[in-house]
């Protein structure tokens, strides 16, 4: 086996050293009654070219750009990434080294989670990220956890329009505690009806997400007004962080944890995973957050460098007390959405939103002429909901059989909103592409 | 011994990244505009985020220096125990790269993704069977995540039966995320200590099983590096009372076709596939840790579950006892990809030899280290071995020294201090990819820094001296913390 480099005489000598006959007296602690009986029943091993034919036949049956055209969002978006941002994560420097535990030879790691702790906090207007989470939903349910530890309150409230997995995976982490959820409801413009948060106390945080599921922007500014006469901490979330290169970032206006996914930038959509769960807070409340963090600090020559620090928070030195049990995160996306944000730029941000704003201005027009109606009237950034006109599983199946995706349909998650989908464009639809679903749906 | 692995090179110092690049410079090929503007309602609108602007250039070279800062399991040797640094196979990273995976929206419905539902599907039934368990979730991040959903299914389950139990028995040696993934779950830790042999021994689990208890978290291999010899008869003890017996798989690398944890009493356990499964750990993550349960378990695990009928694959959420979500999609897909190539590539026969090699090595160099350092429970190991810097404390110098000091012989350090039953423990796991030779020089090294312990422990107290900085100072980095530039 290619990956196993012993030769005969290699294990013949080490058992020497070891004092054993054969490699099973190795495992002589293992009781008898312990050890299997028969072989593993698993597929015979296979050459690095049959794998290769097998992992094609599997990749090709997927439904993806370019022989399809796709225009989902709902939390995983599609976007170009530089060739060059794939290859530098390819550098096995980065992808083979482990946490960095020993900062002297991991200041690569280091230096590049420290400028990406910085872009995250400059992209979301907040002082201080940390170095990733798994995913934006579990982001969401750790700054509630968060927020829960610091005001001592055991309600939270969250926004309909969270993204309903999102969701989902806060009721899985917050059951054990016996937290309660209130989840807020919705106003016909398309955003999150906050006027009954005056009437609710005790509450530790309200959750928005902007865009909002819906692709709606919400009006983040009245929000956190609202909250912070509640008495609770503003959480604001997000899963496609690129509209703040265009629309305000949640920070200025008024969140204490801004949280979410970052798979928009720079990273694949590989059906949902690995993503990247982005994390910001205020300063003031550094001590209560979860996850890793890196800090800048010097050598005994006094030199610049960097290491992991405020580990008192974290599971392994205070255990039970630790403010989250995450250890390993998702840091090599994190490191690839630094590439990709250093690739972009300032400018670049700026007018990649844009393009994405207008793209999905256009299609909006276009569909309305063409006979759909879009329900909500609030701007939107790279998706939004239209009610197609006819039945809507017709016009989704014809469209599929073009290889046309016609986005999300909503009914699994708001069955009243049966006839809608949630359709997303991103800087790869082409006008042409954009022109065929428009030109399907009108016929 | 013979010249060290470890010199200086050339490395280049490189600023931060927004001390680079000029305002004008892109480093992405910015699409055409095929479309007209559209009126935006300014008072939404931002001034967008300060960042600089790169060229292409600028960012490979950024990045490309920044790497070479950087110790990875492909520069050397990198016996970091308990994290299991194997080798991670390069056909693995092209086959989770291929535009049918990379490219795959996570909503795609059933017909339109039976390929990665098939793999998914699969890897699941090979993951129970290198556990001997019956179900599989593939959902949890992490390992941390696993012992979370482990945690929740264990809560859900007693829950069902109307039984509120509080406590969850944990081992002295257990990873701190043991504890932590429990009280997220609202259990305290009871701790229990392990005996004279390194090992849990029945009448200290009996002493603190009861019916408030909800069950037992072990690690097997436990994280000495030992076998838990009792552990049949201390899932008895556990299970009699009513409670769980939880594995946390992150040692599975010694016993793959070997010992199937279902079959010894364990009732659900999480794996590492960044550990046991060869997938890169990304220097932090994306790790994958899915959790193996026993029939019982299944009704409980998170959904949506991938179910195969009728000749065709498809993700089904019908499963009222489910604990719920644990990630906004399938989990980490692109790692579940490689962890699948890995297991297709070994085979059964494979993956036990992997087993067998990394337990030899790891006796190899228990036994050829023992004279120079420590070894506080000497018996034969499964895939680790834990030290100790006991025999240098005349000189004063500590584990730290001599993990410093092995930098510059040009390896990786061991992990150090944890477990933390062990004082100063230096936690060696070679794994089965690394070969006699390498072994061979880091035995030597290591001889070599015990033997300068003694002679020149300055050497030691000043290491290391070859990397790009010296040690830093963390205790400042701590009490005034930059986080930010």
């Amino acid at each position: 086996m290619r990956y196993l480099p012993h030769t005969e005489e290699d294990i013949a000598s080490m058992l020497r050293t070891v004092g054993v006959e054969r490699i099973d007296d190795l495992f002589s602690p293992v009781p008898p009654d312990c050890r299997m009986g028969e072989a593993l029943d698993l597929p015979d091993a296979l050459t690095e070219w049959e794998l290769v034919t097998l992992m094609d036949k599997l990749a090709k049956t997927m439904a993806t750009p370019p022989a399809y055209r796709v225009f989902m969002g709902a939390g995983s978006y599609d976007h170009y990434i530089p060739e060059s941002v794939l290859y530098l994560l390819g550098r096995s420097e980065f992808s083979t080294a482990y946490t960095p535990y020993q900062p002297e030879i991991s200041q690569g790691t280091l230096q590049a989670i420290y400028e990406y702790q910085t872009l995250t906090a400059r992209l979301l207007g907040m002082e201080v990220a940390n170095a990733s989470m798994y995913d934006g939903a579990s982001a969401l349910a750790e700054a509630l956890l968060m927020a829960i530890r610091i005001t001592k309150r055991k309600r939270v409230a969250l926004s309909p329009l969270i993204h309903p997995h999102y969701r989902e995976v806060v009721r899985t982490y917050l059951r054990p505690g016996g937290y309660e959820i209130v989840e807020l409801p919705c106003l016909e413009n398309g955003r999150t009806d906050i006027s009954g948060l005056s009437s609710m106390d005790d509450l530790a945080a309200v959750a928005i997400q902007s865009p909002n599921f819906f692709g709606c922007i919400e009006d983040l500014q009245e929000a956190g007004k609202a909250i912070r006469e509640a008495g609770a901490l503003f959480i604001s979330s997000f899963t496609e962080p690129l509209a703040y290169g265009l629309f305000k970032n949640p920070g200025c206006q008024g969140a204490d944890i801004v949280c979410g996914e970052g798979q928009s930038l720079g990273i694949p959509r590989s059906f949902g995973g690995p993503g990247l769960g982005m994390f910001a807070c205020r300063m003031k409340h550094v001590r209560n957050m979860p996850g890793r963090l890196v800090g800048k600090t010097i050598d005994r020559d006094g030199r610049d460098g960097f290491v992991l620090t405020l580990a008192t928070r974290e599971q392994h030195i205070r255990r039970e007390k630790a403010n989250s049990n995450i250890c390993t995160n998702n840091s090599l996306c994190a490191l690839a959405s630094a590439m990709y944000l250093a690739s972009v730029g300032g400018t670049g941000i700026r007018d990649l939103a844009s393009l994405n704003y207008d793209k999905a201005e256009y299609l909006k027009r276009g569909l309305r002429e063409a006979g759909c109606t879009v329900p909500f009237d609030t701007p939107t950034f790279n998706e939004f909901v239209v009610e197609f006109p006819k039945e809507f599983k017709d016009t989704y199946q014809r469209l599929l059989e073009k290889r046309i995706v016609a986005g999300v349909p909503l009914a699994t998650w708001y069955p009243e909103r049966a006839d809608h989908a949630l359709l997303c464009v991103t800087e790869t639809v082409s006008k042409k592409d954009m022109d065929a679903l428009i030109q399907e749906v009108e016929s | 011994m013979k010249e060290s692995q470890g010199i200086s090179g050339l490395i280049l110092n490189e600023p931060l990244l927004w001390e680079r690049g000029e305002r004008g410079r892109s480093g992405f090929s910015m699409p055409r505009r095929d479309i007209v503007p559209s009126p935006v309602d300014e008072g939404l609108t931002g001034d967008g985020p300060d960042f600089p602007d790169l060229s292409e250039v600028d960012v490979v070279r950024h990045y490309t220096r920044l790497s070479q800062w950087n110790f990875g399991l492909d520069t050397g040797m990198y016996p970091l125990g308990s994290c299991t640094m194997k080798y991670n196979p390069k056909i693995n990273e092209k086959e989770a790269a291929l535009p049918g995976f990379a490219g795959a929206h996570p909503l795609l419905s059933a017909e339109l993704s039976q390929g990665s539902l098939e793999l998914l599907y699969w890897l699941e039934q090979y993951l129970a069977e290198i556990t001997g368990m019956d179900a599989v979730t593939l959902q949890p991040s992490a390992g941390a995540q696993g012992e979370l959903t482990g945690m929740l299914l264990i809560h859900a389950y007693h829950t069902s039966r109307g039984s509120r139990r509080s406590k969850i028995i944990v081992p002295d040696t257990a990873h701190g995320t043991n504890p932590a993934s429990a009280s997220l779950c609202g259990f305290s830790s009871v701790a229990v200590q392990s005996d004279e042999k390194g090992i849990l021994s029945p009448g200290a689990v009996a002493a603190v099983m009861d019916e408030e208890t909800a069950g037992i978290m072990i690690t097997n291999p436990n994280t000495l590096g030992l076998f838990e010899e009792n552990i049949r008869e201390i899932a008895r003890i556990v299970h009699a009372k009513g409670g769980l017996v939880y594995g946390d798989g992150a040692n599975m690398n010694a016993v793959m076709g070997i010992v199937q944890m279902g079959k010894i009493g364990f009732d659900v356990m999480h794996l590492n596939l960044h550990k046991t499964f060869s997938t890169p750990h990304g220097g932090g993550g994306p790790g994958s840790g899915p959790v193996c349960v026993k029939d019982f378990l299944a009704p409980f695990l998170p959904v949506p579950r991938v179910v195969f009928s009728g000749g065709t694959y498809r993700l089904s959420e019908d499963l009222p006892q489910s604990i719920g979500r644990l990630h906004a999609f399938h989990g980490n897909f692109g790692v579940l990809i490689k962890a699948f190539c890995y297991i297709m590539s070994m085979g059964g026969e494979g993956l036990k030899q992997a087993s067998q090699l990394a337990v030899l090595n790891a006796n190899y160099i228990k036994e050829s280290l023992k004279e120079s350092l420590h070894l506080p429970y000497d018996r034969p190991c499964m895939h680790e071995c834990v030290f100790s810097d006991k025999l240098q404390e005349v000189e004063k110098i500590t584990t730290l020294d001599m993990a410093k000091r092995l930098m510059d012989y040009g390896f990786h350090p061991p992990t150090i201090y944890f477990p933390l039953v062990v004082h100063g423990a230096m936690m060696i796991e070679p794994t089965e990819t690394e070969s006699k030779g390498d072994i061979d020089r880091f035995i030597e090294a290591l001889r070599a820094i015990t033997a300068e312990a003694r002679d020149n422990p300055d050497l030691l107290r000043e290491a290391p001296r070859r990397p790009k900085v010296r040690r830093l100072d963390e205790t400042a980095a701590a009490r005034k913390p930059c986080l930010t530039g």
